[in-house]
């Protein structure tokens, strides 16, 4: 068993690509659920247009690689707009289920044949990143440093990448500490008593569906030129409930949490698998409970559990502070 | 002399209909993956149809048991072959959309062979329809209903739960697959299999036993799980007052959890009953059915006539209605709601699962059909009204006509699109769906 | 009735719909069915301005559906309305509290994890913060919070809740949350204030409290209407009542009229208000309040 080994790809992990698209999307997600209350399932939709908006761009229509940013942007503000004009008046499930089936309908036009020619079918779109990669300082191919093992492409968008975490992280604790973030907390708890107070609670919830739709678009971004490539098979519904179990973990509706959560999220997953690939190696586990291929299942499998029991049992997560969730009517 | 005459007879008796020796023509072979055997497997009844390189057509076969279709061909030359999608078997598919049709490079005096390849399961393509033709429009429409019907056994359970309790059950097409999967241990290989010491023992605690008694096993241990769902965890989860929506999210982590148990337990291919795989479909009028869909339809159809009857006629059916309507109202009447919460907790899923065997002998038995019907279940139930168990039925057939309709005018790969904008649409200006109530709303 | 305001509806009949000499809000024509059910059917209601209103009805009037038409939380099925001279008909809530009709709730919506003080200050009209683009740069609403805060702490002082600005809301009791709501509404500077069952749930050492809060709002010209039950409440600070039945206005005029009234006694079966009670109904009354009061400390605190 080399612990030092699965030690290091733990850490690596935890501050890697993953990580670091998570805490993006999750900062979205948080605010939508955390701070406005809002039931977004599909998440995973924005984080995708981000990034096919950005490979669409570039490699289809052979556009200017900083326009396919911020077109990468538009498209998820736009599905934002779509998403909310029907449901926003709709009770909160409602919204649940119309995400999810909104992202998943995304998600098979993209992956469609019929579209193949804008979307790249089945095997997506490349060809994209390299525009952003001549910028690329570490042209080592890999940097082993500590406890940490990264490639150099990977380093790049991970320098890239981690400060515009903090700095959105930033402009979000700005934002939900002014008036502004103020109704919007208020929506949360009891749209009717906003509404009361004269507040178009219906506008705010808009707002903040489409301020956390652009920030998972923006992770997206970050996604695909990490991975050089959009495919529609990252994007699916399961997506969206890894990252609500990253936000559940770091708290509800803190401003840390994301990015505490994610790297959690991550951390915990690499170290679990890390040690049954190590126990199954060692023989240590008998071969009718477990073999070598379904290591990967039973990352599922803990990231259902754990997200039940989190509900369960701590729905604060690590941040929050229980008196806060026991003052959560819902 | 006599053996050699006798010998070219049985040599030509074969031959009768087939080609003469030294014409040239083009033949189409559709052949299938039999996970179950690990084999390619001929495939029988599909249609196809033979083009010349201008793009007339020559003519069109239907593939024979070896699943052959062929033609003679006047002269050499790259000639095009072509299956009809609506044609194959359900359960198998083209890979690929493209390969529809596909070209053959006739020689002289030699047959040449195109070779389409089907897998279970849907495909990444599938072509459009060719043609609205009534005759397809019927297909299609029994095929949808056939959907509707077992989506609907499972989608009453969601939203007769949502209407007692107020839950969204994101794990309730797990049920589903549960109720396939138990079906298939009972019935491809039995309790002995896993119990070494049962073989011999009667019935099914013996080795694999008949469909029926599977699916009989599958509806008992349905309602089981459903019980054990709600004694051990949501009744708790009330009692102690957590809120909707932790609920829901604690649906989702369960069905995460239970769907890769599944993958865990099942493995990834999807598999079928015993001897029950690729039947061949008899005509009844215009339309194709197989004689195992009719079966199963009209289990679907005693089913749910019984759900009705249960529904309308016994004390706990209406017990169950008023809850679903009006919860406090029901309660203040005297009627013990968490009784009937658990009562619909154990039917709905009971349903479930034998929507899921029918299911699984319709099409396939894969450890991830939960997945793929959960937002279909959801819109059948958004259709008809959450909280009404018939409003569940009618939107669930509506959306199974919906999905098989809409391959007229979208590539099948693009059918459940129709379903879920359907969806969509309906919370747009009805969302309270058909039969629902308005209250629930907004 | 004080004396002073009793001037203005002096010479008003007694009637359903009849008109008042300076209305604030007035309602013609306005309807509303669920399902078959006409709940509400008022042919024309107005409201006089400066003075408190009581709405009553026995349960199922249409009092609430009224009301809740009346402040923008459901659209009638016909109808006018005029606030302050303008159309307001099918206008929705957040807009008629911009105008300047603020309501509370039958069960008090006190947004539970904010703390009291940062419900006070939501409460606020025109905060140039509250817009999104503005939020991002404090330096344009830095100024314009501190003068809401000042204003937020010193209704926390006349309400007595200073004490408590910055626990979380969820942490006050039910009464404390009642006077929380009130004073919420009171940073919106509303001209008219929709009370709905401002005593429900209040223990009875609580009412008075209330009751005097609810008289200041008139002594500042805050017109008020409030849905009530209890007629020593109606009794005790309203100037002018007006009666629904059925969906209704049966009756308008007076507190101390409408008992006598043959309509509204018809309407409420079991009149046992009307008359004084004897020295025994007292204790029995006594008696009863007690045993709420000891069933509501433990169900609200």
């Amino acid at each position: 068993m080399n612990w030092g080994s699965i030690l290091e790809q733990t850490i690596s992990q935890a501050f890697g690509v993953n990580a670091m698209v998570f805490a993006m999307a999750v900062i979205g997600l948080n605010v939508h659920f955390g701070y406005t209350g809002l039931l977004n399932f599909g998440q995973i939709g924005f984080v995708a247009l981000g990034g096919y908006g950005l490979g669409m761009s570039i490699t289809i229509f052979g556009w200017n690689p900083w326009l396919g940013i911020l077109m990468g942007l538009v498209y998820a503000l736009i599905f934002a707009l779509l998403l909310g004009v029907p449901t926003l008046r709709l009770r909160g499930d409602y919204l649940a289920i119309v995400t999810i089936a909104a992202s998943e309908v995304l998600r098979i036009l993209v992956r469609s044949t019929t579209l193949a020619e804008w979307t790249g079918g089945n095997t997506g779109i490349t060809g994209f990143a390299n525009a952003f990669y001549q910028f690329n300082p570490f042209t080592e191919r890999v940097y082993d440093f500590g406890p940490f093992f990264f490639t150099g492409p990977n380093l790049f968008i991970l320098s890239i990448g981690w400060p515009l975490v903090l700095l959105v992280t930033f402009l979000v604790w700005q934002l939900m500490r002014s008036p502004w973030g103020r109704v919007v907390k208020a929506i949360r708890e009891d749209e009717d008593a906003a509404r009361a107070l004269g507040k178009n609670a219906y506008w705010y919830k808009m707002q903040s569906l489409m301020l956390g739709g652009v920030i998972g678009g923006l992770a997206g971004i970050l996604l695909a030129i990490a991975n050089s490539t959009v495919q529609p098979d990252y994007f699916v519904p399961v997506q969206t409930f890894f990252m609500w179990t990253a936000l559940i973990l770091g708290g509800v509706g803190r401003v840390w949490s994301p990015i505490v959560g994610s790297m959690l999220f991550w951390g915990l997953l690499t170290v679990t698998d890390g040690v049954l690939r190590g126990f199954e190696a060692e023989g240590w586990v008998p071969r009718w409970l477990m073999n070598a291929s379904q290591v990967g299942q039973i990352r599922f499998m803990l990231v259902g559990l754990g997200l039940a029991l989190l509900m369960i049992y701590r729905p604060q997560g690590l941040f929050g502070s229980r008196e806060e969730m026991m003052l959560d009517a819902r | 002399m006599l053996l050699l005459a006798a010998a070219f007879a049985l040599w030509l008796i074969p031959s009768v209909g087939m080609a003469q020796e030294g014409e040239q023509g083009v033949r189409a072979r559709v052949l299938a993956d039999d996970s179950a055997t690990d084999e390619r497997e001929p495939v029988e009844g599909v249609a196809v149809r033979f083009f010349d390189q201008g793009g007339a057509e020559l003519g069109s076969e239907v593939t024979d048991a070896e699943g052959i279709a062929e033609i003679p061909l006047p002269s050499p030359g790259i000639y095009q072959v072509e299956i009809d999608p609506a044609t194959i078997p359900e359960g198998l598919s083209l890979p690929n959309a493209d390969e529809v049709r596909r070209e053959a490079n006739v020689q002289a005096g030699r047959f040449a062979t195109v070779i389409f390849q089907l897998v279970v399961g849907e495909g990444d393509g599938g072509a459009r329809g060719t043609d609205i033709t009534l005759r397809r429009v019927l297909q299609l429409s029994v095929d949808g209903v056939k959907l509707g019907l077992f989506l609907g056994m499972a989608a009453i359970g969601l939203s007769l739960i949502f209407g007692t309790t107020g839950l969204v059950n994101f794990a309730h097409a797990e049920l589903v697959t549960w109720g396939m999967l138990v079906a298939y241990f009972f019935n491809v290989l039995g309790l002995s299999s896993l119990f070494g010491f049962t073989a011999g023992w009667p019935w099914i605690l013996n080795g694999p036993v008949d469909l029926i008694s599977a699916a009989l096993m599958a509806v008992l241990l349905g309602g089981l799980l459903g019980w054990a769902a709600d004694a051990g965890v949501f009744a708790r989860l009330r009692r102690r007052g957590t809120g909707l929506i932790a609920q829901m999210v604690i649906t989702i982590g369960l069905s995460i959890l239970i769907r890769y148990i599944y993958l865990y337990m099942f493995g990834g291919t999807g598999r079928f009953f015993r001897s029950y795989a690729g039947q061949q479909a008899i005509a009844i009028g215009p339309i194709a059915v197989t004689y195992k869909d009719m079966i199963a339809m009209t289990v679907a159809l005693v089913a749910l006539i019984g759900v009705g009857l249960t529904l309308q006629l016994t004390r706990a059916g209406r017990a169950m209605r008023a809850v679903s309507d009006d919860r406090d109202l029901a309660e203040s009447s005297g009627i013990d709601v968490q009784r009937v919460i658990r009562w619909v907790w154990v039917a709905g899923a009971a349903l479930a699962a034998l929507g899921g065997v029918l299911l699984g002998q319709s099409d396939v038995i894969r450890w991830d059909v939960g997945s793929q019907i959960l937002l279909l279940l959801f819109a059948g139930v958004i259709l008809g009204g959450l909280g009404t168990a018939y409003g569940a039925l009618v939107g669930s057939i509506l959306v199974g006509l919906g999905i098989q309709l809409s391959t007229l005018f979208l590539a099948s790969e693009l059918r459940s699109i129709g379903a879920l904008m359907l969806m969509i649409v309906i919370l747009l200006i009805r969302p309270q769906g058909i039969m629902g109530r308005k209250e629930r709303v907004g | 009735m004080p004396a002073e305001t009793a001037d203005a509806l002096a010479g008003v009949p007694h009637v359903p719909g009849a008109d008042k000499p300076d209305p604030i809000l007035a309602v013609e024509g306005m309807s509303r069915s669920f399902g078959g059910l006409l709940a509400v059917d008022v042919e024309k209601v107005s409201i006089q301005r400066g003075l408190i209103t009581a709405l009553i009805g026995p349960n199922g009037a249409g009092k609430t559906t009224f009301f809740n038409l009346l402040t923008g939380f459901d659209a009638p099925d016909a109808g006018t309305a005029t606030f302050d001279g303008q159309a307001v008909s099918g206008m929705s809530s957040h807009r008629l509290a911009k105008m300047g009709m603020v309501r509370t709730f039958q069960l008090t919506k006190s947004l539970t994890r904010l703390s009291v003080i940062e419900n006070m200050k939501l409460g606020a009209r025109d905060q140039k913060g509250e817009s999104f683009l503005s939020a991002l740069v404090p330096f344009i609403w830095r100024y314009q919070e501190e003068e809401i805060e000042d204003r937020a702490e010193a209704l926390l002082e006349r309400f007595q809740l200073s004490h408590m600005r910055d626990q979380y809301a969820g942490t006050l009791s039910g009464g404390q949350r009642k006077l929380l709501e009130m004073a919420r509404a009171l940073m919106a500077e509303p001209t008219l204030v929709m009370l709905d069952e401002p005593m429900a749930g209040v223990n009875p050492a609580l009412t008075q409290s209330l009751l005097e809060h609810v008289k200041g709002l008139r002594t500042e010209g805050i017109t008020v209407v409030f849905v009530e039950h209890d007629m020593d409440v109606v009794r005790d600070i309203s100037d002018w009542v007006v009666v629904m039945s059925e969906g209704r206005v049966i009756f308008e005029g007076p507190p101390d009229v409408i008992s006598q009234d043959p309509a509204v006694i018809d309407a409420y079966l079991g009149a046992h208000h009307d008359a004084p009670l004897t020295e025994e109904q007292e204790e029995q009354r006594i008696a009863s309040a007690e045993a709420e009061l000891a069933e509501k400390e433990g169900e609200v605190t």
